[in-house]
């Protein structure tokens, strides 16, 4: 790691990247290292900003980062927990050992989890399902862990840090199968987490995600994405799904899309060979375009670790303002603005069913989602006053 | 004139379950073929001690007249037999070449029901989440038993190339889970602790030998040739399994878990040699054999792994919750 800097990081920005304060820079101001006219604790920007020249046709380059702002929000409800900690009475902390669980669900009430139910409630869930009573789909997928445990606890994520907005609802069908195309990014697959759970709220149908196979080959990770539905991305389990009247989600780039560097930021990767256009096909399913802002900044990847990644097996290692300096708390995504537009669905019933194997068909319409989304994610983007607001 | 079935490996239970019920059927004679005679009695199937390599089985095809066989002596291996790997290769493979042979000889053989494993399907991240027989073998069976049985199945599959007269029949078998059933399977889940793969729900589904005994009578009364999975239509998850059996579960690393078979057994613990199949889960799409051969499962996998919790002793994880709850309920009390 070439300029690791001593703690505190939180205080102190690596040297040799330009620090922004709240206003938004000029593209070309190389100034350097400025001091910061006490607006809290200054921030990195990424280096595409600065060293790049200006591309004025390209909405993002007018955007600045405001992670100044946030990062000092951070450090304030840090120092916040770490002295109600300290006042803990060692009753409470008695009554909380005695019943983890509980204590467990009682904190994430508190940070805004809505368990729909009282405390004592979702803890006697709990403990009947710890009794193994629930069922699963062939996929693995426990709709009641996903509804009553998952879903809560990612509302606040989705609805209060990345204060997700969803527009063009009316395109979602409210019954029937329907193939739903999104852009991915952020490093991290929260935009399918947060895509679930927005679109949960609105129609009350679990989006069923298609991922990567090393989302199955590693531990745990394995485990949570078979209970909230998640399967393998292959032809055999999209098509099973969507002739079950499933609305399925896929992110064709896959991989390509959530790990490109920032200054790649919403332009889409390849659309894989456009697999799911044949699937959607084979299937006379709608596909429904659906273009989400704000997950690209969640973790701005400012350089990759190739070579450690190989070594960890992983697709990519990213680097960003706050991974890996930080530790885990480098893991905290940004709270980025979200929007999400559901564009209007692309029939494929007309085509014939035949066509499912045809290279050229297959590549227009792969086009034409692939498209339709880019051109939508360039309107919003020009639309956004700031990645945080 | 009454048809003539003749059963191989009929020292495994679920052999001569089949075999039973084949032979409770009107019309139908069973003779049943191993080289160890079963444990139980076999009722109405008259036994015959040969061994299916030898050229007495070419001679029983003649001389009892024999219209189908059912060959099921391949499944012996995961019914808990103990013999080494080169004599399990040398009697399923080689035995079925030539027991396909006699088979191709003898002029009366109308069909043959072959009885293979799930296993041949690779539990894997890359593969789709319920195997359909026309699944492509993406990466192929790990097992060497899954390996050999994949190979009696393309032996079986050219017998029509040159007996076009002859319908095969290949079930795959989910594995074997209800009373009385002693696999590797279940001697995994009988020990103290169940060794799996940390990080790693499997999904597992089951079959309840009466199901598969029903899937094997049927293919007999109702020949229609082809590959079916036969299993149970629901999946429970291994975690789930382990709750109801009330043992604690010892989760190690994935890679470590196949290096863990040998150490294991000498500590009473099995691991089976499934280990992909216990980490990731198996599940088969049964839905052709419902349409094709109107075979529907009676027995759901929960309620087949209820009927084998039900006969087992309980683990101690149900012991502490029991005693726990008995605490608990006193001290509210």
């Amino acid at each position: 790691m070439p300029d690791q800097e001593p703690t505190p990081e939180e205080q102190t920005p690596p040297r040799g990247r330009e620090p922004v304060d709240g206003r938004p820079p000029h593209p070309q101001d190389q100034s350097g290292p400025r001091p910061e006219p006490g607006e809290g604790p200054p921030a990195t920007d990424t280096p595409d900003d600065g060293t790049r020249g200006p591309r004025n046709e390209d909405p993002l380059d007018r955007e600045p980062l405001d992670v100044a702002a946030v990062l000092g929000e951070l450090l304030q409800s840090a120092g916040a927990v770490l002295t109600q900690l300290r006042e803990a009475s060692p009753e409470a902390v008695r009554d909380a050992l005695a019943d983890p669980l509980a204590t467990a669900v009682g904190i994430a009430a508190e940070l805004g989890v809505d368990w729909q139910g009282t405390v004592d409630d979702v803890v006697g869930y709990t403990r009947s399902r710890l009794a193994g009573d629930y069922a699963v789909d062939e996929f693995g997928f426990d709709p009641e862990f996903t509804e009553r445990i998952v879903l809560p606890a990612l509302r606040p994520l989705a609805r209060s840090w990345f204060r997700a907005e969803i527009s063009g609802v009316e395109h979602l069908p409210a019954e029937g199968p329907a193939l739903l195309v999104a852009n991915h990014a952020g490093t991290l697959p929260l935009d399918g987490l947060v895509l679930h759970s927005v679109i949960f709220d609105e129609i009350g149908r679990h989006p069923r995600m298609l991922g990567a196979d090393l989302v199955f080959a590693t531990p745990f990770s394995h485990d949570f994405a078979r209970r909230i539905g998640v399967t393998y991305a292959c032809p055999e389990d999209a098509l099973r799904l969507l002739q079950t009247e499933n609305l399925v989600t896929v992110f064709p780039e896959g991989f390509k899309g959530l790990g490109k560097p920032y200054s790649e930021r919403y332009r889409l990767q390849r659309f894989g060979r456009g697999g799911f256009v044949s699937t959607a096909i084979a299937a006379r399913v709608p596909i429904i375009p659906v273009s989400v802002v704000g997950s690209e900044e969640i973790y701005p990847v400012l350089a990759q670790a190739p070579t450690a990644a190989r070594a960890l097996g992983l697709p990519y290692l990213p680097i960003t303002p706050l991974f890996p300096w930080l530790g885990l708390l480098g893991a905290v995504p940004l709270p980025s603005k979200w929007m999400i537009q559901v564009g209007e669905p692309i029939a494929t019933d007309q085509l014939d069913a035949s066509t499912a194997d045809d290279a050229m068909t297959v590549f227009d319409v792969t086009n034409q989602v692939r498209e339709t989304i880019q051109d939508t994610l360039y309107a919003m983007l020009a639309e956004r006053r700031s990645p945080f607001f | 004139m009454a048809r003539v079935v003749l059963v191989t490996g009929v020292s495994d239970d679920f052999a001569a379950r089949c075999a039973r019920s084949l032979a409770a059927r009107p019309g139908l004679e069973v003779v049943g073929v191993d080289l160890v005679p079963p444990r139980r009695p076999l009722e109405d199937v008259s036994f015959v001690r040969a061994d299916v390599r030898s050229p007495v089985l070419a001679g029983l095809l003649v001389s009892r007249e024999v219209d189908t066989v059912v060959h099921l002596a391949p499944l012996v291996v995961r019914g808990g037999s103990r013999r080494s790997r080169a004599a399990d290769k040398e009697s399923n493979v080689i035995g079925s070449m030539q027991l396909f042979a006699a088979c191709q000889r003898s002029s009366r053989v109308r069909s043959v029901v072959l009885g293979s494993t799930a296993e041949v399907y690779a539990a894997s991240a890359r593969n789709p989440a319920a195997f359909r027989e026309d699944a492509g073998l993406r990466g192929g069976p790990r097992t060497a038993f899954a390996q050999d049985c994949l190979e009696i199945e393309s032996y079986a599959r050219s017998l029509p190339q040159r007996r076009p007269d002859v319908a095969v029949t290949v079930l795959r078998l989910g594995p074997l889970l209800g009373a009385g059933v002693r696999s590797q399977l279940t001697r995994w889940l009988s020990g103290p602790v169940v060794p799996k793969a940390a990080g790693f729900d499997a999904r597992l589904q089951f079959l309840h030998p009466a199901d598969g005994a029903h899937a094997v009578t049927r293919a007999v009364t109702h020949p229609e040739p082809g590959l079916y999975n036969v299993a149970a239509p629901d999946v429970v998850m291994l975690s789930q399994l382990l709750t109801w059996l009330g043992r604690p579960a010892w989760p190690v690393p994935r890679p470590a878990l196949a290096a863990l078979r040998r150490p294991a057994a000498r500590a009473d613990l099995t691991v089976p040699d499934d280990v992909d199949g216990i980490t990731f889960g198996r599940v088969l799409d049964v839905r052709r054999v419902a349409e094709a051969l109107q075979v529907r499962s009676h027995w759901t996998s929960r309620s087949a792994a209820e009927e084998f919790i039900a006969l087992t002793s309980p683990g101690v994880r149900s012991h502490i919750v029991s005693v726990a709850q008995r605490r608990l309920g006193a001290g509210r009390a």
